[in-house]
């Protein structure tokens, strides 16, 4: 063990952690980041189709913006993106990785079909509208709720549990699909009151306004609710040091619960604005990935509300780009996930420059 | 009775991607990080397997493979496209710090898309006329079992008839478990995952054994992808087929409580879950999709019946999920 006492091996570079870096600066790193996966993403487009660049983003570009109702839908996705985000940056400010957003929204979708199902035409449709958002909402705090008691009172490890909750809920909506098919036995719910329209979320404009509406409004409460609430200094102040947070007097225990509560009731919100929203019926895949997609969302954003915006805009652009992409050349849609694992891994990579930085180790006295 | 070995059968083939999986699993968590990537690595073991053997098989005609290279070849790409997902994991969080979480969850994305876009697109690419990626001739050669399996009867079928990988998966699985619980590189690993700054101050080289551990557990759980495409699926690859089973391995980790030598047994009983409504005589479609639910359910008993207890041996690794910087205090 103690050969090498007097001949240490020291390596060139050494690691420090940084002190807090100018707003610009780190904001320069990320957007570099970016252009960089862009140019690599570039690089194995070309690989693949052998066109000019240029031609593949101009097709990216209009696959996504290009005509109205792609850029409509493109809003689309980006609300409901970015509503699951919402949903699960509070747990993230406590440190509690919530992985389960996406059976937590599942199940605010199931409660919503099922109100939509069963009080179709039963009710006037005020009451209906109300019955269904408070039954999205309390279904997706419950499923919210169960991890978070466990992790309060006993500390169970909460990325597992949320994330073992997912498959519960999946399977239950699959129960359910079954129970509900029209017709019966196919495994489809097929559209909701198609011709009564009950329970359908109100159009205004078009099919995606009010859920954009819905999602604006939402990410300013909850920017409001983070930053400048007694609830959120306790969020934040549970996130940075638990014991610092049980000595200033904050009971953690509710803390915890309160905001998986929060959570999961915006996921449960999710669930109804896709279900009542724009769906108008439920699948297992509902949801396609979203309640995942949204915690490297909020995460790329900082946990900041509003740079949400432009992170979650960010992936759905790329990926209903890189959809038409594949469309064009005849490859499967699955590209999309290959560009957006690719511009994701820039992304997490460029926090390490802006948390440390690299330097050159100084050799004092000669031989160490 | 018969109907019973068949079960166990087709259990144990359930089974054995979800061993290699978590085997993988545990040796990555051992060493401190929680790799949600599993599921993506799996998805890429099995199509660099896939796509090394069309290639090979396209070559030089499906009639006049050689066995050895028809083997050799897929589960060499295998193994090479899961560490290079190992890598890319192992480099953003040992070496750049980042979130594990964020990583593993982008890994996924990164490896199922992977996946299915080669299995819908490498016809196309590699410029072939063939309907759909079938690799009867390979799987074949990979379903190869013991010559003496089928004259012993049931019992000859239930233990003998399985191809060279799923003994492999076993053997895979005791040796992990001997070296985490019996050897030196073990006891330093474990020091590792409990608490780096301790195995610093020790003298262990933290980030070589958080490399070494997570590459060496994705290339174990790449071969579980492998094992689905060749031996499971008979050589034929479908998108989105493999479906939740890299999940359901990182739930066998917690169910099995780290441990390799218990996942050989839980791995066959999640299979057997897994499958199980496929036996129940008059039961409905609806019913079915709840007893899938079944190996969720069990993972979230046993998840929070060990932290109730608080059983030292039962618990994840202290330091899971938290990167390691030498400087911080």
């Amino acid at each position: 063990m103690h050969k090498n006492e007097n001949h240490v091996r020291e390596p060139l570079f050494h690691i420090v952690k940084r002190a807090a870096l100018p707003g610009w600066q780190s904001a320069a790193i990320r957007v570099l980041a970016v252009l960089i996966s862009l140019i690599v993403c570039g690089i194995i487009i070309v690989l693949f189709t052998g066109e000019n660049p240029i031609n593949v983003y101009a097709t990216m570009i209009k696959g996504a913006v290009g005509t109205n109702r792609r850029l409509w839908n493109l809003l689309q996705s980006v609300a409901i993106l970015l509503c699951i985000s919402l949903a699960v940056t509070p747990a993230f400010r406590m440190r509690f990785w919530n992985t389960g957003a996406e059976g937590q929204a599942l199940i605010g979708g199931l409660a919503t079909a099922a109100c939509m199902i069963f009080f179709g035409g039963k009710m006037p449709t005020a009451l209906l509208l109300i019955v269904t958002v408070v039954a999205s909402v309390v279904a997706g705090a419950v499923w919210g709720l169960i991890p978070a008691l466990f992790k309060a009172y006993w500390g169970t490890n909460e990325t597992l549990f949320t994330l073992m909750m997912n498959y519960v809920a999946i399977q239950i909506v699959s129960f359910f699909t079954y129970r509900f098919s029209v017709p019966k036995g196919s495994g489809q719910i097929g559209i909701i009151n198609r011709d009564t329209r009950a329970g359908w979320l109100p159009v205004i404009g078009n099919n995606y306004l009010l859920n954009i509406l819905i999602v604006v409004v939402l990410t300013i409460l909850i920017y409001i609710y983070l930053n400048y609430s007694k609830h959120g200094y306790e969020i934040s102040v549970v996130g940075q040091s638990e014991n610092t947070a049980r000595y200033i007097g904050i009971d953690v225990k509710k803390v915890i619960i309160r905001t998986m509560l929060i959570s999961g009731a915006i996921c449960g919100l999710a669930g109804l604005l896709l279900v009542a929203g724009t769906d108008h019926t439920i699948t297992r895949d509902t949801i396609a990935g979203r309640g995942f997609t949204a915690i490297m969302v909020s995460w790329m954003a900082k946990f900041n509300p509003i740079y949400m915006i432009i992170t979650s805009f960010l992936i759905c652009f790329m990926s209903k780009g890189s959809v038409e992409i594949a469309t064009v050349f005849g490859f499967n849609d699955s590209f999309a996930d290959i560009i957006t694992g690719i511009i994701i891994f820039f992304i997490i990579g460029s926090e390490f420059f802006i948390n440390y930085q690299i330097k050159r180790t100084h050799r004092e006295g000669g031989k160490a | 009775m018969g109907a019973l070995f068949v079960f166990l059968h087709r259990a144990i083939m359930q089974g054995i991607p979800l061993m290699l999986g978590s085997t993988g699993e545990i040796l990555t968590e051992k060493s401190g990080h929680l790799n949600l990537g599993i599921p993506g690595i799996m998805y890429v073991g099995g199509i660099s397997g896939v796509i090394g053997s069309f290639l090979y098989e396209q070559g030089v005609g499906p009639a006049n493979i050689n066995p050895a290279l028809a083997v050799l070849i897929p589960l060499l790409c295998s193994l090479a496209g899961s560490l290079l997902m190992g890598l890319i994991y192992c480099f953003l969080t040992v070496t750049l710090r980042a979130n594990q979480n964020v990583t593993g969850l982008a890994l996924t994305t990164f490896g199922t898309g992977f996946g299915n876009f080669f299995g819908g697109s490498l016809i196309k690419l590699s410029g072939n006329d063939v309907p759909s990626i079938t690799l009867t001739a390979t799987s074949n050669v990979f379903r190869t079992t013991f010559p003496f399996a089928n004259k012993l009867g049931p019992l000859g079928t239930l233990f003998f008839s399985y191809s060279f990988l799923a003994y492999a998966a076993v053997i895979i699985a005791i040796l992990a478990a001997w070296v985490l619980g019996r050897t030196r590189i073990g006891l330093n690993l474990r020091a590792v995952g409990e608490s780096p700054a301790t195995a610093d101050a020790a003298g262990i080289n933290v980030n070589r054994y958080k490399y070494v551990a997570t590459c060496v557990g994705s290339m174990i759980a790449g071969l579980g992808g492998l094992y689905y495409v060749f031996d499971y699926a008979n050589g034929v690859w479908s998108n989105n087929a493999f479906g939740d089973r890299g999940w359901l391995a990182i739930a066998l980790v917690i169910f099995c409580v780290w441990r390799p030598n218990i996942s050989i047994f839980g791995s066959i009983l999640f299979g057997g879950l897994f499958i199980v409504h496929n036996y129940i005589p008059n039961i409905d479609v609806s019913t079915q999709e709840l007893i899938k639910m079944t190996p969720y359910l069990v993972t979230i008993i046993v998840l929070v019946a060990t932290s109730m207890r608080k059983k030292r041996e039962t618990q994840p690794p202290a330091s899971l999920g938290l990167s390691y910087f030498r400087e911080d205090r």
